[in-house]
């Protein structure tokens, strides 16, 4: 990562004629249409050539820290190594070229992927039927939602009202019950972190639609209660969802669905090793234990009796339609090219590997970081801050040193259950020696943070931007270039 | 356990649990009860080798049709460029720009796609991109419920894009949104209709699309006055590239601008990763869902730029929050900015004259075959028609296009077609579609 803030927008090289394409039908005349129609006052768009274009976007990227920068121990994300063979298939212009309304008979293999993958997702969650629809781990989670809103509208149980979140749950599980209709009801969390199940019972009842929950939790712990919850759950005729934001450390060792989930999420940005692309495209495909396929979303992509394949459209399904095609296409291309490339053999490897580094990384700096859930953890483990706060260094500081040393900071003050949450989440394709170069910085900031605390709380020093003033932006909100200009 | 995305040689392991006082790393999991472990492998094929896997996807890639199909999906060409820099691992490897000391490249593109999207559509602001045009028009019929303090009526054009529609009824059944149609009349809005519509009162938002269903664009003058006598909030859907030369959302007075930006050089592949804008006033900036970034300055006194108005989103708002949208489409919206940065005003300008002259080229031709006539004669379009055919029908003019390697469209009902043309379409393929109709 470039050092130096490259500070230049792409308006700023705009120049009047500057031009970085060039049509050979240019002259083409507009048919006429009535005035009215017309755009009235041009787009302020950049004017500018081609060499400008790459270099400036070039050098935009070298302030940008990614999973082939450097270690990137960000807690509950999974950043694992993003293979470069599966961003070479899906910009295949085999599947690129393929309109999404075009005959099914002339996209067989396209379909062949997706039914493929749809039922390999199944073997690995254990569940009946999967679709790849749902655009992001966060619409995922609706989409389940709506699964299991449509399943008890079905059942004309219209009394369940609520869902219920541990109250170590990220953001998302509330606002996605929310949107979904449902009011969120919190369930306390043990010592340890699991969920309380005394808690969980005095709370279940027939308004009461789902519960949902990650296992391991939040806290990188497994919740070995899970029989006795899913029981819980189900006697009380709730329905029981499983977030797959932690699914990467049971991979190879337990499915959710023998768990007794019955709806479930998976993040194939996280567990499948597709790249985040700083925010998006992700893929959050949803499966459900049998005797609740017919609630999935359309469109569907069915196996006929002559094993070619349909594009079921229609939309009497109880669900209805998420998204307009079949969800991000080209997401799912890498994660079925990834399966292939693991098999059932690699596959089995990843959870204890990726349990095998976060638990070696808690045994190396838990006498400096205070540990307040003993392990072994499964991929993940919070530590509240330091053990020793006596100099006010907080996590924010750390985290922020940790930039300057060439590491991605952890998950910060997430869970909410500790004030001073670090969270790190290694994976399993980091080698020992990048743990081992994690685990000396870490403790080098643990002494720093006593000897020179100063250096630790005016951190990062070394970073492209340094504390970018983020009261200003909230403040005096600018968010277009014309804003910038005006300003 | 070797594999090649693995690290770990056996040593590494032995020395790792010698660590953790370990000694397997089955230990590590001896929390899991028994009965729910699976003991097995999955039952899928074994690791392959990457020449196997390219072999394999090499079987299922292979359709290659000249594209004259549309229905919120465009086959515009996409520079090289655009392939080229978003490959960079530094965009595509990282994650959301949360910190943003090591994050101004993400930072700086999403800026500068939301500078591009708030002149296209001619509205003040815009986000940081939704999922795609149906899930973006779906949430802004969400936040105008917000906005408007809790009414509970959506009234959606029946000559919006019936995935959009599908899309928006799913999302409204479990937020409780009521929607009305407003019908159809003669292949536009019925403008009277929404009138009665508006007059029944509770309206939270008005959803119009532009250019319609059918390629039609409709004369929205006036519309958004009586929208907003009702106190009801305009919400115009758009595909983003015609905008630079159709009338854009803020110049019809809209308050949320929504739509696909797959247009603005994204690869049809399949139906996705595409890209969902939204836009909207400055008087809904604090009502709108998703990421926003804004400018402002370090401590060096550098021009940085941050994740801002964080206070409305799901990880500080939870269920109260404006949506549970926690990501945005990302290289997506790279993909965008530097489509525009190539094209500029007067390129995109060139792509819609280029594709509206092809296609009412192609119309006009299709109807001198005496086999075909425009379904909204009258109506003036940009580079989308809809087609009634005389006496075939659509699936067998699709079937024997596809014979000639051409995508005809796509099939409204049994002898309509809805046709599109972009300058990716070739006068060969015109001519080809041309005679392939004459010989039916």
């Amino acid at each position: 990562m470039n050092r130096q803030l490259y500070e230049k927008l792409i308006f700023d090289y705009s120049r009047p004629g500057r031009r970085g394409f060039f049509f050979n039908e240019g002259n083409a005349q507009m048919p006429s249409l009535p005035d009215g129609l017309l755009r009235q006052t041009p787009p302020q768009l950049p004017e500018v050539d081609e060499p400008t274009v790459v270099r400036h976007y070039n050098n935009q990227s070298t302030n940008n820290f990614g999973v082939d920068t450097g270690f990137y121990p960000l807690g509950s994300c999974t950043m694992k190594y993003n293979p470069k063979v599966n961003d070479l298939l899906a910009s295949d212009p085999g599947f690129a070229a393929i309109h999404p309304k075009q005959p099914t008979a002339t996209m067989q293999g396209a379909l062949k992927l997706y039914y493929e993958l749809q039922q390999s997702l199944s073997e690995i969650g254990g569940m009946s039927e999967f679709t790849l629809n749902p655009y992001a781990g966060a619409h995922g989670e609706l989409t389940g939602l709506m699964v299991i809103h449509a399943f008890h509208d079905h059942n004309k149980d219209f009394a369940r009202t609520k869902v219920l979140v541990p109250n170590s749950a990220h953001g998302t599980n509330p606002a996605s019950a929310a949107v979904c209709g449902y009011e969120v009801v919190e369930v306390n969390s043990l010592p340890d972190g699991t969920v309380d199940v005394d808690d969980l019972r005095s709370k279940l009842d027939n308004t009461v639609a789902a519960m949902m929950m990650t296992n391991p939790n939040t806290v990188g712990m497994f919740e070995k209660h899970i029989p006795e919850i899913a029981e819980a759950v189900h006697a009380a005729g709730a329905l029981l969802y499983y977030d797959g934001a932690n699914l990467n450390p049971m991979l190879g060792i337990a499915r959710p669905g023998d768990m007794g989930f019955d709806v479930m999420h998976i993040n194939l940005h996280k567990t499948f090793s597709t790249p985040h692309g700083g925010g998006g495209p992700g893929a959050g495909p949803v499966g459900v234990r049998k005797g609740l396929e017919q609630f999935l979303p359309a469109p569907r992509v069915v196996k006929l009796a002559d094993s070619s394949f349909d594009i079921d459209q229609h939309n009497d399904t109880a669900l209805g339609r998420i998204s307009s095609n079949l969800g991000n296409y080209a997401v799912l291309i890498r994660a079925w090219a990834y399966i292939l490339t693991m098999g059932c053999d690699g596959l089995a490897h990843v959870g204890p590997l990726a349990t095998l580094n976060a638990n070696y990384v808690m045994h190396r700096l838990k006498d400096l970081y205070l540990l307040p859930i003993p392990g072994p953890c499964k991929h993940e483990f919070v530590f509240d801050g330091l053990i020793d706060k006596s100099t006010g260094v907080t996590t924010l500081n750390i985290a922020k040193r940790l930039l300057d040393m060439g590491f991605h900071a952890p998950t910060i003050y997430f869970p909410l259950l500790f004030h001073e949450s670090l969270m790190i989440e290694p994976t399993e394709t980091e080698s020992l020696d990048t743990l081992d170069t994690f685990c000396d910085a870490m403790r080098q900031i643990a002494v720093e943070a006593i000897d020179s605390p100063e250096v630790v709380k005016e951190a990062p020093h070394l970073t492209p931007a340094v504390r970018p003033d983020d009261t200003e932006a909230a403040l005096h909100p600018i968010v277009t270039y014309s804003e910038l200009c005006n300003q | 356990m070797s594999h090649r995305y693995f690290p770990h040689t056996a040593e590494d392991v032995q020395h790792m649990l010698d660590l953790c006082g370990a000694k397997s790393i089955l230990d590590l999991y001896a929390d899991v009860p028994e009965q729910l472990r699976l003991n097995r492998d999955y039952n899928l094929p074994k690791a392959q080798d990457e020449q196997q896997v390219r072999r394999q996807f090499a079987a299922l890639s292979n359709s290659n049709l000249a594209c004259f199909a549309g229905a919120g999906a465009y086959a515009h060409f996409c520079p090289a460029v655009i392939d080229s820099i978003v490959s960079r691992s530094e965009y595509l490897t990282s994650y959301t720009p949360y910190q943003s000391e090591i994050s101004q490249g993400t930072l700086q593109y999403i800026f500068e796609y939301q500078s591009m999207l708030a002149q296209l559509t001619a509205m003040d602001i815009c986000n940081a991109s939704m999922y795609d045009g149906a899930t973006a028009t779906a949430e802004a019929m969400i936040m105008a419920v917000n906005a408007t303090r809790k009414r509970r009526r959506a009234l959606i054009s029946a000559t919006l894009n019936p995935d959009v529609i599908e899309v928006m009824r799913t999302y409204a059944r479990y937020h409780r949104i009521d929607i009305d149609i407003i019908p159809e009349a003669n292949g536009i809005t019925d403008l009277c209709a929404l009138d009665n519509l508006l007059q029944k009162g509770d309206v939270a938002a008005v959803v119009l699309p532009q250019p319609n269903y059918y390629g039609i664009i409709e004369d929205l003058s006036g519309v958004a006055d009586k929208v907003h006598a009702a106190k009801a909030l305009l919400v115009i859907n758009a595909p983003a590239s015609p905008l630079a030369v159709i009338r854009p959302a803020g110049e019809w007075g809209a308050d949320i601008a929504v739509g696909d930006a797959q247009s603005l050089g994204m690869p049809l592949s399949v139906g996705g990763p595409y890209l969902g804008y939204m836009c909207c006033t400055k008087a809904l900036m604090r009502k709108i869902p998703g990421r926003i970034v804004g400018a402002t300055t370090d401590k060096k006194g550098q021009r940085t730029f941050v994740l801002t108005l964080q206070a409305r989103e799901q990880h500080i708002r939870r269920e109260k929050a404006t949506s549970n949208i926690c990501s945005n489409q990302g290289v997506m919206t790279l993909r965008a900015a530097i489509y525009l940065s190539l094209l500029g005003y007067e390129g995109l300008r060139q792509v819609n004259a280029i594709s509206a002259d092809k296609a009412h080229r192609l119309a006009d031709a299709l109807c001198a075959t005496g086999k075909a006539h425009l379904a909204f004669p009258d109506k003036p379009f940009l580079n989308e028609f809809a087609l009634d055919l005389d006496g075939i029908s659509a699936h067998q003019l699709i079937d024997a296009l596809i014979d000639k390697n051409i995508l005809a469209g796509v099939a409204i009902d049994h002898n309509r077609i809805l046709v599109a043309a972009t300058e990716c379409c070739s006068e060969e393929d015109i001519n080809t579609y041309v005679s392939t109709l004459s010989n039916l």
